[in-house]
Formats: C-alpha cells, sequence, structure tokens
C-alpha cells in the first residue's frame, strides 16, 4: 500500500490547468509591447532634449522637468522663479475635472437610483435610453454641444425668440462652455456604475432604517449612500480620470483660451512648434496624478471589502 | 458469485488537502463490483471531495484510487472510465436530450449511426423516449435528473458516481426515484458509487454504506449493521436517532460487555470494537424501549414531554437519577400513554443495546 | 398617489431630475438630428426639409474623402475587434479556467492597463515608441494601438459571462471522454457565445469611435471617419457634418440595439445558472 505513487496537490483542479501562462500571452504581449513598452520610452523621452523639428536628441537633460516647473527668464539665465503657465494648466484642469465630477453626481445619482427602482419593462426602457448616449461617438457628441450654444446657434436663437435675453449669450470659448461639455461627455459614465450598485441595494435596509423611525432623508444620507459607496466612487472615477486628460471638450468648446492637459500635451507633437520631450514631460506628470487618484480608489475598494 | 468479490474501486489510504485545509484523512475503502455502495456523511464531511478524487476533477494529496487493479492517480478525467451524475445534473444548456445522451458515445469514437441506438436504448430505460428532442429547460427537474442519469449511462461505464443527485426534488419525486434507480443498478449491474448526506436515502437504497464524518471513515457496512450496531457516537447518533445513556462499563470481552445503569441494574449487552472499561455510553434507540408502569423496570423516571410526530410519538422521560431519556411509541389507540408527570419504569432488551466507543 | 409616501424606493425630486439627465444628454443630439434635414447653404437659416446634405455626403465633393475614410474605420474596426475579442477570450479563459500560473495577478492589471492610462497619454507614448523604432505611422499603426485599447473592452463582457457559467459543464463533458479542447470548443464556446458577440461588438464600437489615439499614429494621408470629421469641423460646423454625425448616430444605436437583443437571446437560450436546490 505504501510503496504506490504519490502525486502532490496543487490544490483544487481547473478544466485547463497548466495552460495558463499560453492562453495569457497573445494579450500579455500585445499589451506589453504596444502600451508597457511605449509608455517607458516615454518617461525615457522626458528626458532627452528636444529638436527644434519635432523629435528629440539623445542627450539626457531635465529641461523638459524644468521648464514645467521654472521659470529662467528669456534666456534662460535668469534665477528660476516658479512658472505659473503650465501648473496653471494643470490647476484648472483638475478643477474642471472636479467640478464636473460633483455635476455628474449631483444629476447622475438621482437618475440611477430613480431608474434603478423601476419595475418591469419600464426598467429596461429607462435603462436603454441612458445607455445609448455612452455609445455615442464622443466627436459626434461635443460636436453636437458646440453646435447647439454657438453663438448664433439653436440655444441662443431659442432664448431670443423668447425675449429672455436681448443679445446672443456668449457661451462659447469660455470655461463656463468646457465644463459643460465635460458634464455632458461623461454623464453617463456616473450613472451606470451607480445603478448597478443601487440594483444590487437591498431594500430590507431601508425598510428596516424606517422601522425605526428614520425620515427619508435620513435613510438615504445615514443608510443609503454608504451602501452604495462603491458604484459612487467608481462613478466619480470614470467620471474624473476622463475628464482630466480630455482633448475633444477643451479644443472644440473651450477655445485657444481654456487650455487643459490634453490640448497642451497635444500641442507638443503637432509640427514644428512641437516639443516632444516637454510633451513626454507633460503626460508623465498626468499619468503620475491619474495613477495617485486610482491607489486612493485601490486602497478604498479593499477597505471596503473588509 | 466470484464477480461480486471483485474489487471495483480500491480507495487506499487517500488524503486530500486544500491549502491548508484537510478535507481526507487517510480514507480506505473497498468497493465491490456490482455493488449500489454509498457515501454518507453531513455536509463537510469529504464524501463529496471523495467522489470528485475518483472522477479526476481533484488531484489526491496523498495514497491511490486504483479501478479494477490500475492506478488512475495520473489520468484525466476524460481517461477514466467512469461517469457522474452531477449534484445539479450540468445538462448542456444548448443541446437537447439526445445531444446530452450522446455526447460520451462521439467522444469515444462512436458513429452516430450507432450511437442513436444505444442512446434510444438508455432514454427508454429511464422512460425519456418522448423528450428526445427537447432542450433541457423546457424539462422539470424530475426529468432532468432522468437525462442525467441517461447521460452518464450511455457510454457503459464501469462505475457510476452520484453527486447528491436527489437533493434538488421535491419529497415526493425523490421517493419513487429512489427505486428507480436501485432497479436500474440491479438491471444494468454497473457499480454505483451515491453520495448522500440524507440517511433515509442511504438505508434503503444500498449494498453497502461507508459512514464519513471529519475527512474520516467512522464505519463501513450494510444498511442493518450501521443502524443495529454502530461503531462509535456519531455513527449511533447520525443513522436514525438514539438514547445515549452514561453507564459504568466491565467485563469486555469477545464483542460482548456488561455494564451498570444509572438505576444500579446490571445487564450484558453487545460492545463495539474499541470499547473500554469504565464510564461509557449505552446506545439504545427510542423504539426499542417499552414504558411500564412496573417499579422493577431497568430505568425509572418522569414523563416530561409529549411530541406528536404524525404516525409516532415521542415521550420524553426525565431519569430519576437525570438525563433524559425520549421513548418512541405508536399513534395507536390501544396503547396507553403516559400523562406528563407521571411516573414511568423503561425497558429494553439489552441485546438491543450498544456500549460504545467516544 | 396616496402609496407614494409609504414607497421608501420614492424620493422627490429623483424623477425630474431623470427627466432633466434623459433631455440634456439627448437635446443636443436631437438637434442635430433635426438640423441634418435643413435645406439650406447656413447652418443657422432654417429652410425646408431636404435629404440634400445626405446626398452631398455620398456624391458631393468630399464624398471620397468621407468614403476612404469611412473605409478605413470600418475595416480597422472590423479587425481590431476580432483580434482584441480572441485575445481576450483566451486571455479570460486564462484567468478563469486555468488555475494559478505565475504572473496571474499582474496580468489583471496589464489587462486593464489600457482602461487606466489616460487617452492622451496613450496616444503620446504609442506615437514615441513608433518614432522610436523607426516604424512610419499610417493604416497598421492605427490597427496595432486600437487592438490594444479594445482588449480590456472586449474582455469586460467576455469574463463576465465566463463568470456565469459554471465550471461543472466542462467537468461534465471531460467526464463523458471530451479532451480538453473538445470541452472548450463544444461546450464552453457555445456557451460563451452571447458574451463573446457582446465583447466584439462593444470593441467595435470603441474602435470606431476614437478619435484621439488615432489622431496621434495615424500619420499623414491615413484618415479615419473621427479624424476626418474633426478635421472639417475645425473649420467651421457644415450642415454635412450634421448629416454624417447623425449617420454615426444611427449605426451606434442599431449597435446597442443588437448586442442588448443578443444577449437577451442568449441568456434566454442557454439559461446557464442552475437554481441551487436543498
Amino acid at each position: 500500500m505504501a510503496n504506490l505513487p504519490k502525486t502532490t496537490s496543487k490544490g483544487s483542479a481547473k478544466t485547463y490547468d497548466g495552460l495558463g501562462i499560453p492562453l495569457i500571452l497573445p494579450a500579455w504581449i500585445i499589451i506589453g509591447f504596444f502600451l508597457v513598452i511605449p509608455v517607458a520610452m516615454m518617461l525615457v523621452y522626458s528626458f532627452l532634449t528636444k529638436e527644434f523639428r519635432g523629435g528629440v536628441i539623445w542627450e539626457f537633460s531635465i529641461g523638459a522637468y524644468d521648464q514645467f516647473f521654472f521659470y529662467r527668464g528669456l534666456f534662460g539665465d535668469s534665477p528660476p522663479t516658479i512658472e505659473w503657465t503650465y501648473i496653471g494648466i494643470f490647476w484648472r484642469s483638475i478643477w474642471q475635472a472636479g467640478l464636473a465630477t460633483f455635476f455628474c453626481l449631483l444629476i447622475g445619482f438621482p437618475t440611477a437610483w430613480f431608474i434603478a427602482t423601476r419595475t418591469g419593462p419600464n426598467k429596461t426602457i429607462w435603462l436603454f435610453l441612458i445607455t445609448i448616449p455612452y455609445w455615442v461617438n464622443l466627436l459626434i457628441r461635443t460636436i453636437s454641444m458646440k453646435f447647439l450654444i454657438r453663438d448664433n446657434g439653436p440655444l441662443n436663437e431659442f432664448f431670443l425668440s423668447l425675449g429672455l435675453i436681448s443679445e446672443p449669450l456668449h457661451i462659447i470659448n469660455t470655461n463656463f462652455a468646457v465644463q459643460l461639455g465635460l458634464f455632458y461627455s461623461y454623464l453617463p459614465f456616473m450613472v451606470l456604475p451607480i445603478y448597478a450598485a443601487v440594483e444590487r441595494y437591498n431594500f430590507a435596509l431601508s425598510e428596516a432604517a424606517a422601522d425605526l423611525y428614520a425620515s427619508q432623508t435620513v435613510t438615504l444620507t445615514q443608510v443609503i449612500l454608504p451602501t452604495v459607496k462603491p458604484g459612487i466612487i467608481a462613478g466619480c472615477i470614470l467620471v474624473f480620470v476622463p475628464s482630466l486628460g480630455a482633448f475633444l471638450a477643451p479644443d472644440l468648446l473651450g477655445g485657444a483660451k481654456n487650455f487643459m492637459i490634453g490640448s497642451l500635451i497635444e500641442e507638443q507633437f503637432k509640427g514644428a512648434a512641437g516639443n516632444w520631450p516637454f510633451g513626454a514631460a507633460a503626460s508623465m506628470i498626468l499619468l503620475s496624478l491619474v495613477l495617485i487618484v486610482l491607489t486612493f480608489y485601490a486602497r478604498s475598494q479593499t477597505k471596503d471589502q473588509i | 458469485m466470484s464477480k461480486d468479490n471483485e474489487i471495483a474501486v480500491d480507495i487506499q489510504n487517500v488524503t486530500k488537502m486544500f491549502g491548508g485545509f484537510t478535507a481526507l484523512k487517510g480514507v480506505s475503502l473497498d468497493i465491490r463490483d456490482n455493488e449500489f455502495f454509498t457515501l454518507l456523511g453531513p455536509s463537510g464531511c469529504g464524501k463529496t471531495t471523495l467522489l470528485r478524487l475518483i472522477a479526476g476533477f481533484e488531484e489526491i494529496s496523498n495514497g491511490a484510487i486504483l479501478l479494477y487493479g490500475q492506478n488512475i492517480a495520473d489520468l484525466l478525467p476524460n481517461k477514466r472510465p467512469v461517469n457522474t451524475v452531477f449534484q445539479q445534473y450540468a445538462l448542456f444548456p444548448h443541446m437537447n436530450v439526445t445531444d446530452n445522451v450522446m455526447f460520451g458515445l462521439l467522444r469515444l469514437g462512436q458513429e452516430k449511426s450507432k450511437a442513436i441506438n444505444r442512446v434510444n436504448e438508455v432514454l427508454e430505460l429511464v422512460r425519456l423516449s418522448d423528450f428526445a428532442d427537447r432542450m433541457p429547460s423546457q424539462l422539470s427537474g424530475g426529468q432532468q435528473q432522468r437525462v442525467a442519469l441517461a447521460r452518464a449511462l450511455a457510454p457503459s461505464p464501469k462505475v457510476l458516481l452520484l453527486d447528491e443527485p436527489l437533493s434538488a426534488l421535491d419529497l415526493k419525486l425523490r421517493q419513487a426515484v429512489r427505486l428507480e434507480l436501485q432497479q436500474i443498478q440491479v438491471q444494468t449491474g454497473i457499480t454505483f458509487i451515491f453520495v448522500t448526506h440524507d440517511q433515509e436515502e442511504a438505508l434503503t437504497m444500498s449494498n453497502r454504506i461507508a459512514v464519513l464524518e471529519g475527512g474520516r471513515v467512522q464505519q463501513v457496512g450494510s444498511a442493518r449493521e450501521i443502524y443495529e450496531a454502530p461503531e462509535n457516537k456519531f455513527v449511533a447518533d447520525f443513522i436514525g436517532e438514539t438514547n445515549l445513556i452514561d453507564v459504568n462499563v466491565s467485563n469486555l470481552e469477545a464483542g460482548k460487555g456488561s455494564c451498570i445503569l444509572p438505576g444500579g441494574e446490571k445487564i450484558t449487552c453487545s460492545a463495539a470494537r474499541g470499547a473500554r472499561s469504565g464510564p461509557g455510553h449505552l446506545s439504545v434507540r427510542p423504539e426499542r424501549i417499552k414504558i411500564s408502569a412496573s417499579s422493577k423496570s431497568l430505568l425509572k423516571g418522569t414523563a416530561v414531554r409529549h411530541i406528536y410526530l404524525g404516525t409516532d410519538l415521542h415521550i420524553e422521560v426525565k431519569l430519576n437519577t437525570g438525563g433524559n431519556v425520549t421513548v418512541r411509541m405508536q399513534n395507536s389507540t390501544q396503547i396507553q400513554i403516559p400523562d406528563v408527570g407521571q411516573s414511568v419504569g423503561l425497558d429494553f432488551d439489552p441485546s438491543s443495546a450498544r456500549l460504545l466507543v467516544d | 398617489m396616496a402609496t407614494k409616501s409609504l414607497d421608501l424606493r420614492h424620493f422627490t425630486g429623483f424623477q425630474p431630475l431623470t427627466l432633466l439627465c434623459l433631455f440634456l444628454l439627448y437635446a443636443p443630439l436631437i438637434i442635430v438630428m433635426i438640423y441634418s434635414f435643413n435645406d439650406s447653404n447656413s447652418i443657422t437659416r432654417w429652410n425646408t426639409i431636404s435629404l440634400r446634405w445626405y446626398y452631398d455626403l455620398f456624391y458631393g465633393v468630399d464624398a471620397p474623402k468621407f468614403k476612404t475614410a469611412a473605409i478605413n474605420s470600418v475595416s480597422i474596426a472590423i479587425m481590431a475587434a476580432i483580434s482584441a475579442t480572441i485575445i481576450a477570450t483566451m486571455a479570460a479563459t486564462a484567468m478563469m479556467r486555468a488555475g494559478r500560473f505565475r504572473g496571474k495577478s499582474v496580468s489583471f492589471a496589464l489587462i486593464n492597463l489600457p482602461l487606466m492610462v489616460p487617452e492622451i497619454v496613450t496616444a503620446v507614448a504609442t506615437l514615441i515608441f513608433f518614432s522610436a523604432i523607426g516604424f512610419t505611422t499610417g493604416y497598421l499603426t492605427i490597427l496595432i494601438a486600437h487592438i490594444v485599447f479594445c482588449i480590456p473592452f472586449a474582455y469586460l463582457p467576455i469574463a463576465a459571462r465566463m463568470e456565469g457559467i459554471e465550471e461543472v459543464y466542462e467537468q461534465a463533458a471531460q467526464d463523458l471522454y471530451a479532451t480538453r479542447f473538445q470541452a472548450f470548443r463544444l461546450i464552453l464556446l457555445p456557451l460563451m457565445a452571447p458574451g463573446i458577440m457582446s465583447g466584439f461588438l462593444l470593441a467595435f464600437i470603441i474602435s470606431l469611435d476614437d478619435f484621439i489615439i488615432t489622431n496621434f499614429v495615424k500619420g499623414a494621408g491615413v484618415e479615419t471617419l473621427p479624424t476626418v470629421i474633426f478635421g472639417a469641423v475645425k473649420q467651421g460646423i457644415k450642415p454635412n457634418i450634421m448629416a454624417i454625425s447623425t449617420l454615426l448616430l444611427v449605426v451606434s444605436v442599431g449597435f446597442v440595439a443588437l448586442s442588448y437583443f443578443v444577449g437577451r437571446i442568449g441568456e434566454k437560450a442557454n439559461p446557464t445558472t442552475t437554481k441551487k436546490g436543498e
């Protein structure tokens, strides 16, 4: 009995045990080769010297980061002072993205709640309606918004015809227009994760709260919001992160004066005026910001699980 | 007769660990050819793990499993001549009944034209010939269960594994299917290994039963052996109901022993293997105890409660020496039932009591 | 009405906010749709209803440009979506059905990496990469970039579906003498079909929609619909832009409906989650 061969166990057997690596390999190769290596290369480029016709000279330099944070006078020989232009653009981007997230949450939560509490085919229709804009081309949606809020666009015409205003409201090419564009672009991203969280919400909790003399307001703030918090956080991330690096809304609706990070970066890679190391450095700073936000998000998720 | 003694599945000192948890601790069993063998135990006792080890869905940590003399440890499930009826049936939802039943035959390389004959044969066996074109979702639970059985029988496996196949059915259906399963086992002559936590299922269907608990085999035997002569407290308690009376054991020899009852009476009865002298337990089934008014009874006490069970009654008796004993009586008008609070004497035939190991 | 106060799901004001939300989402799109039928050279003045600008789209001066861009967009979207779907299906099988392997925990992050890196950063990194290795940007670079960011979008519905399919079906197949490859082909793949289809559709739409990354890696001369539309809009919104936007919008809505029905039918035909007994 004792001299029979022993087999050591790896625990529970899975159907395709041992095939994990060959099956995952294509994903590794594609994403590793065409995303991880490029990002690493971008990091390298951010420490190179700029070439005036676009591109780089292979010479180490922290010039890109220096240019981002410090001003050294027109000829680069003055004592360095803080350069506020780019920090200001980043700050405006963070502020705009934060504001867009706030407004999306303000209108997205009630919407998600309302849809999730419908019953039967009604719910399907509501959900369908809210999903469609999510699938419509972002460029087309931004163009639609641009068309709507132009100085002589339908919105102004409508207000003029009602006599509410005597001359067209100047909305386009303002910070407000960018804000509107961001809000409009990413609103569906807020609704869907909150909807998923409310779907899983156990209404017996509301009943228990009401049974224990809680008003609807108290139930909302003390019971419902803490319970669906993971969905709310996910929604906020899904709005904040793409808003931060948004290009279309600020470019098409904000014009030259209302730059955000996205436009700043894009400009560095357009033709001769570009500065690749500086663009790479700005991208690295943006990526770092996003990774910080995502790390906090991951932390909050693991905390919620405990 | 010689065939009956051939060993179908030889489980040799099998241990199974999941990470740090040991599900099976050195289990050894001989399952004979053409036998209806049941693995019985509460959930988490390791019975399903053992079944999955035989089927090949888990790897053995230590020990060996021999199928008709061949070590199958390194064979993938599709190389083992055993088939499984899964707990939730696992009928392929995208295939109709015929395709489900034919699946194994085709994988074994049979031609479709030949396989279809076998499919019709087994569908007839489980009385589902009229449902050959249905999809699984169009069948009732009982019908799905029979398709699962037909699918597993179609390739004529040497051993059929059944993982709590009746647990998803309602009570009435379960009782009917029990008989049917037993008949099919006799008809086909295939060795059945049946896993259940339901002792009634185990007692009514099996040739032999292995009681598992805590990853170990507690006892192997026929239904009668396990019920009448439990080897330990767990088996006595898990199979049916029993009264465990504190006694003092002496004179143990040749499967017999003497003991002194709490009231001072001394009796001689059968003893489990490993029973020791000194304080121990005597197991007496509730239906083996008779209530009388006699003052010469083995045990004396007071009736404290009636529990109404329909065909039967349970009378709870508080012994004068402390501790409760349950007596089962037929709910018949001819038998006198003691009132609550009435003093009673309790008697039983010492041959129906058993001294147990803790 | 009287029962409303007892409904704990009800919050005053939520319904109007929902309607406002939908209004905000749809109003710009609907206005553009309406104006696309305007028979006027000016985008401001309303004339009469006509299909003039749709005709212009197919037969006007810009028609060849739009046609080439549409062919590029659709062909890239199809190829990128197919590649991403295959890669994502394999990856999902590895993650959910292959037990433990080296680098499994990293793999999950890697698959979702394209979702985490901001689009503009991916665009910059990809451009730098191709330029550094001396690869001429063009059709092929667009395709490669699209495959990369389509992978997580294809992965999500595929993995969700696979998670819903109990492993017992493949075990049953193996128990009935199927090899692992047969268990995959005959059982898992058919049961996965709805998830794979929605993964494909999602990847397709995402590829079709992309502007930022394409804009960086397209090189000179190769245009897709979004880049050609963006280029045109930079010179002012013309009525034909509204016509092409409306067409793309209709295509998108069609795809949502399609993926929705594929999911519904698949769920109905092959309910893979059995009710728990006992």
